[in-house]
């Protein structure tokens, strides 16, 4: 202990395998390997709690009728699923793989700010218990249970709603800060810390991915605190930003959220588009196709990404040049996204392809991902737009968007460099029992909500008319095929983790760059003298 | 191309009608109105579409999976980005067709949709103001003095207790709003609380009801019938048992309904009046009561 006590100041050093065990040395560490992989954990962790919680809420709907979930808990479900599997899962999930690789692809000793980013993570864990607390302290029937107001928190429902809103607004805080810190530390770390000669077009695709999403979040993360402190106001001060009797506006709201809300679309699948390409290439054993295309559509997501956020509203009341406006500017982001598609194809035709748990799972991104950008070609359109919204045509896009980059890409990634952290090879039978099981389960929960969605089934509601029991049914077993899926990945990495094929430097015969180039498992202190980039 | 869309469309519409059968309901409902047939043909267009190019590229995936592989001995190429004039140009095709298909194919209809979903200023035969509050809809005919409230009828043991659930479970109201089949309706909506959504699939319109403030939007039935729907924007702890019940009859029986409506809010205003020392004129009759009266006027007619 008293070695811990002298030695164990949260700094860089070079003396490798410093900390003697103990949880001291997590709370501790600024090592970004550390650190990393205490984001993937706390990410993974929480997609098992907001998987738990809409598998309650998938069992509810399996039949018509008020089974399991009484109206108020099912809200109060589907509301921390929503925000504990953006902020909660996919935002630390892909936080933690920058962490740990971004050093590691860009040539440097560490990230840039290490105390910072040790700070970064420790927000986290307290943040995702004030989210849930009221949650759990409801169900043992105190106070009135967590925020139920969908992850929108449209005011006013959520200046009306109970003191887990409040709870709410400050978890949103503290993610708030947390996004923001690691969001610098990516930013300084890119833009200063690359090995010499590695000029910023030469830097890794998945490094340019997490640049943007880093731009991205610091633009709108401090739009959406205010936002929640507006709400905090009009539920504690008496303003009325959003309450129209003192001269606010309700929809005020929706825009603030969505100027947020949609910017974090592309939050979450930058980071995920930038991993894939590495992926592609290889397993397709052939370099990257259109490195610069990729790049420049990076760019251009984020930017549109910035000024689209109102086709979330087109049922809102808009004037007409608003509908025309965000309905063709919304059409215009399948451009770069088409050169990314294109790329990606490209990058795998005519390559000399083998098919490994990570490049199944990378391909299965892409197919599944593409149905997910198509249908919102349908959406985008402002008059059909209302037949769609809020019905679970929409869910089923969205989930179409969301499951296949910010899930199915970051596994791809985890199992694509899983051997570089654990330095064992993955178990190929096992990975594809998880991959087809993922596929399976996935399409047979979101198929079906497409379907009853144009049928007419809106969302968010705890129980159904019958003409919708069918779909919801398969959708339900769907469901749980899919959570089965995510235990068959945790038995698998942990498994890795356990033992396995000693895995060689550069694990996979196709892959390229300097992550590659150190041994695995990789040493706890890398690149202390950076590599020279020709 | 036609011939393709044409062929697309058919077996889509195929595929509804067999699955329509089986009591999977897989499309838009059949649409009355002309903004929900503009809609219908918007989105059957749409999928016609989008499901061509996905699976185009699928397919094209499928074909590069089987022959460039390692396991059949493919040797991978080295090109990383288009270097001559041919090449550019099969390179930037795909998004030639893309713009083609999203401002054109898409873009085009999409904006004459928009226009008609937005006609709410042109004369209009009827004015109906739809309020949502937590848990209910409000309906009122401002020139006819008419106002009434329209709640969930359904029985709670069949929601909580699995007693047989009727056909029109969760979707059957005491009140109907009822409207004449044929006639330009335009409606006004707002709210008392929160904010709710007024939806029926059929007739392809979703407006938010913002509380403060008035948002319009219209509809013309063209079929007598009964036609449902859901709230749509998350209202709380009843959102889902909030639904939209609308009986579209002739313009005969709509006058009748309306008349025994007027009767009855007479009836059941005349007491309430009667302490009132000067008699309200009837311009101020016919404006809409508060909420409040109106449930207290219903429940008395009752």
């Amino acid at each position: 202990m008293a070695h811990d006590m002298t030695h164990g100041l949260p700094v860089a050093d070079a003396h490798g395998g410093h900390y003697n065990g103990g949880w001291i040395r997590w709370l501790e560490t600024t090592n970004h390997k550390d650190i990393g992989i205490m984001y993937l954990i706390f990410g993974f962790v929480m997609l098992f709690v907001g998987g738990g919680m809409i598998l309650t809420v998938r069992l509810e709907l399996f039949q018509p009728g008020l089974q399991f979930v009484q109206p108020e808990l099912f809200n109060q479900l589907i509301t921390l699923h929503g925000l504990v599997m953006v902020f909660g899962f996919a935002m630390p999930a892909a936080t933690g793989l920058a962490n740990y690789m971004l050093p590691l692809m860009i040539g440097a000793p560490d990230m840039a700010l290490p105390r910072l980013n040790n700070w970064g993570f420790w927000i986290l864990p307290p943040a995702a218990i004030m989210l849930t607390l009221p949650f759990f302290l409801g169900l043992m029937g105190v106070g009135p249970g967590a925020v139920d107001t969908g992850w929108t928190l449209y005011a006013p429902l959520s200046i009306q709603s109970g003191w887990g809103m409040d709870f709410a607004i400050f978890a949103v805080h503290m993610l708030g800060v947390s996004s923001i810190l690691g969001s610098i530390n990516v930013i300084v770390t890119i833009l200063n810390m690359r090995a010499p000669g590695m000029t910023l077009m030469k830097m890794p695709l998945f490094a340019h991915g997490f640049l943007m999403t880093a731009v991205l979040l610091i633009t709108i993360m401090p739009v959406f605190a205010g936002g929640v402190t507006m709400v905090l106001m009009d539920r504690h001060f008496d303003t009325h930003f959003f309450n129209a009797a003192g001269g606010g506006d309700p929809v005020l709201w929706q825009h603030i959220f969505w100027f947020m809300g949609h910017p974090e679309v592309y939050v979450l699948l930058l980071p995920i588009a930038g991993a894939l390409p590495h992926v592609f290439s290889a397993f397709a054993r052939k370099p990257i196709y259109g490195y610069k295309a990729q790049v420049y559509s990076f760019w251009a997501i984020a930017g549109l990404g910035l000024v689209v956020w109102a086709h979330h509203m087109f049922t809102s009341g808009m004037s007409f040049g608003s509908q025309i406006y965000f309905m063709y500017i919304t059409m215009a982001i399948s451009f770069p996204l088409a050169v990314l598609f294109f790329c990606w194809i490209a990058t795998i035709w005519k390559g000399s392809m083998s098919f490994e748990t990570p490049m199944l799972f990378a391909l299965g991104s892409l197919v599944l991902f593409g149905w997910g950008g198509v249908t919102g070609l349908a959406l985008s359109d402002a008059a059909a737009d209302p037949q769609y919204h809020n019905a679970y045509f929409m869910v089923a896009h969205f989930h179409y968007a969301f499951y296949p980059t910010a899930v199915m890409g970051a596994m791809a990634a985890v199992y694509y460099w899983l051997p570089k952290w654990t330095g064992h090879m993955l178990n190929e039978s096992i990975g594809k029992v998880h991959f087809w099981l993922t596929i399976i389960g996935f399409n047979l929960t979101f198929i079906p909500q497409f379907f009853v969605g144009l049928a007419g089934m809106p969302r968010r509601i705890p129980d159904y008319p019958v003409m919708f029991a069918e779909w919801n049914m398969l959708s339900s077993i769907g469901a749980f095929i899919l959570g089965t899926a995510h235990l068959v990945f945790v038995y698998n990495v942990i498994k890795n983790i356990r033992g396995g094929e000693k895995a060689q430097d550069k694990a996979w015969e196709g892959a390229e760059g300097l992550e590659w180039t150190v041994p695995s498992p990789a040493p706890y202190h890398t690149f202390e003298t950076p590599p020279v980039i020709k | 191309m036609h011939f393709f869309y044409k062929l697309g469309l058919g077996l889509w519409v195929a595929l509804m009608s067999v699955t329509g059968h089986a009591g999977y309901a897989f499309n838009l409902p059949e649409p009355v109105t002309p903004i929900a047939r503009e809609t219908l043909h918007m989105h059957n267009l749409v999928m016609v579409v989008i499901l061509f190019l996905f699976f185009a590229v699928f397919a094209m995936l499928i074909y590069s999976f089987y022959t460039h592989r390692k396991a059949v001995g493919h040797k991978a190429a080295t090109f990383t980005g288009p270097t001559n004039r041919k090449q550019w140009l099969w390179a930037l095709s795909p998004f030639a067709l893309l713009f083609v298909i999203d401002y054109g194919v898409f873009g085009i209809p999409a904006y004459h949709a928009v226009v008609l979903y937005e006609d709410t200023k042109t004369d209009a035969d009827l004015v109906v103001k739809v309020t949502g509050s937590q848990w209910m809809w409000q309906y009122d005919f401002p020139s006819e003095g008419v106002s009434y409230t329209s709640r969930l009828v359904t029985p709670r043991d069949q929601i909580d207790s699995g007693a047989a659930k009727g056909a029109h479970y969760l979707l059957e109201v005491d009140n109907p709003l009822v409207l004449p089949v044929g006639k330009k309706v335009r409606f006004i909506t707002t709210s008392n609380d929160v904010i709710h959504s007024w939806w029926v699939p059929a007739f392809g319109v979703k407006r938010d009801a913002v509380p403060g403030f008035l948002r319009e939007f219209w509809a013309t039935v063209e079929k007598t019938g009964t036609y449902r729907g859901q709230c749509s924007e998350l209202c709380g702890k009843e959102h889902g048992f909030m639904p939209v019940v609308v009986n579209v009859v002739s313009q005969q029986e709509f006058a009748a309904w309306l008349v025994s409506k007027k009767q009855a809010a007479a009836a059941a205003a005349a007491p309430v009046e009667t302490p009132v020392a000067t008699p309200a004129p009837a311009a101020a009759q016919a404006e809409p009561a508060p909420a409040k009266a109106v449930v207290v006027a219903k429940s008395v007619a009752q």
